[in-house]
């Protein structure tokens, strides 16, 4: 048997559209030979319920991720600026709906 | 960081319940550990497609077939989100199905054992995708992300899966005295091979205790059959059928059922490649992957040419 992978159809992210006017959402992956099989593939492997009204597939090779490794210093300067929160703001009583 | 310092963040990541991601480090084992127990989850998806497909064209009613293939397809997707999960731990498609075929990578036992009468279709909602539900549950937590994702999916969908068989169950066991013998001769089969899918007893599984470490698996595997059983003893109260195990008995102190010895020689053989199906749901799977490789060549060969023209133009 083969063993190599050089035949292996391409990997692809499936993406859906739950309902119209929400965010497409990362659905899971799947092989196909190009982007409109991978579109037919999606419909039967992550749609047989009514999950979805519209799909995106992207070939995961082109998709580019942070590295977790450097999380504390992409994330962590977020931290001390609670002033970005309306939370951050003293308001008297007297004032509703603000 | 040293692979120290890694392992205690992993370690402290673990505790706190916070998922584990692909591109996180994680200890080899770790890795190892769920490439094996997601790829063979995966192949026992597939391989559990075969049983049922031999009694698609023979389904009493256009209802029941309908059924009886949605469930195959379902059984499909599973084995194809189990897959995509393990592939986020850096291992092919083409090597898992390679392991799958060379008898290196294991499937689930339950799907060794052959499908004699329409009523084992029952029996295998019921007790075999019961018993996996069961299973399945607590790894919707587990710690691994595609894994944990992988498993909400499936189990959404899987509950189906025993109605039906519950379904089919219920309609013999009411229906003539022929049919309730079907059902009776199809729990008696199936009930000690679904009490053997949740594995060895803690005592004899090695890996149970470093999986719970891990989270990878919540329960052990002796806790999650006494559920089973504790559950199906009502639920075949309902379908008025007898257990198939005179060792059946409510134990008061314990709060749970009592049961008979299971036959783990039995178990082991049919691990090992000695079942009654183990040859033909391998030949099966072989040859339909064999049979379909021109298919993919030429999937392949013509998503190419249709680039190379879009280049062109």
């Amino acid at each position: 048997m083969d063993n190599s992978n050089k035949r292996e159809w391409p990997l692809w992210e499936v993406f859906i559209r739950s309902k119209a006017g929400l965010d497409h959402k990362h659905a899971g992956s799947l092989h196909a030979a190009d982007a409109q099989m991978a579109i037919e593939n999606a419909r039967d492997v992550y749609t047989r319920r009514m999950e979805g009204v519209s799909i995106w597939v992207v070939e995961s090779k082109n998709i580019h991720a942070s590295d977790p490794g450097e999380s504390a210093s992409m994330y962590e300067p977020a931290m001390d600026k609670i002033y970005r929160h309306p939370t951050f703001y003293d308001l008297p009583d007297e004032v509703k709906y603000m | 960081m040293s692979t120290n310092s890694f392992q205690e963040h992993f370690d402290s990541l673990i505790d706190r319940d916070i998922t584990i991601e692909p591109k996180d480090w994680m200890p080899e084992d770790y890795r190892k550990t769920l490439i094996r127990q997601i790829s063979q989850h995966a192949h026992s998806e597939i391989i559990g497609m075969l049983p049922e497909g031999n009694w698609i064209t023979r389904a009493p009613s256009l209802r029941r077939k309908a059924v009886l293939l949605a469930k195959v397809q379902d059984e499909a997707g599973h084995g194809l989100y189990l897959y995509s999960a393990a592939e986020t731990l850096g291992i092919s498609r083409d090597e898992m199905y390679q392991q799958l075929h060379t008898g290196k990578a294991k499937y689930s036992s339950i799907f060794n054992y052959p499908t004699l009468t329409w009523a084992d279709m029952g029996a295998i909602g019921w007790l075999v995708d019961g018993a996996a539900i069961m299973n399945q549950v607590p790894l919707c937590r587990t710690s691994y992300g595609p894994y944990a994702r992988a498993m909400v999916r499936v189990c959404k969908e899987e509950s189906f899966h025993q109605r039906q068989g519950f379904e089919i169950m219920l309609t013999l066991s009411k229906g003539t005295e022929v049919q309730r013998k079907l059902a009776q001769d199809a729990f008696n089969r199936w009930w000690w091979p679904s009490l053997m899918m949740f594995g060895p007893p803690d005592a004899e599984s090695p890996n149970t205790e470093q999986s719970v470490r891990w989270k990878i698996k919540r329960f052990t595997n002796d806790e999650l059959r006494q559920k089973f059983v504790d559950v199906t003893v009502e639920q075949a109260k309902v379908l008025g059928l007898d257990m198939p195990d005179a060792d059946i008995k409510w134990n008061e102190e314990r709060g749970h059922y009592d049961f008979g010895k299971i036959n783990w020689d039995e178990f082991w053989n049919v691990v090992k490649g000695n079942g009654p199906c183990n040859k033909q749901r391998l030949d099966a799977r072989k040859k339909a992957w064999e049979e379909g490789q021109w298919v993919r060549d030429a999937a392949m060969a013509h998503a190419e040419k249709r680039k190379a023209r879009k280049k062109a133009a």
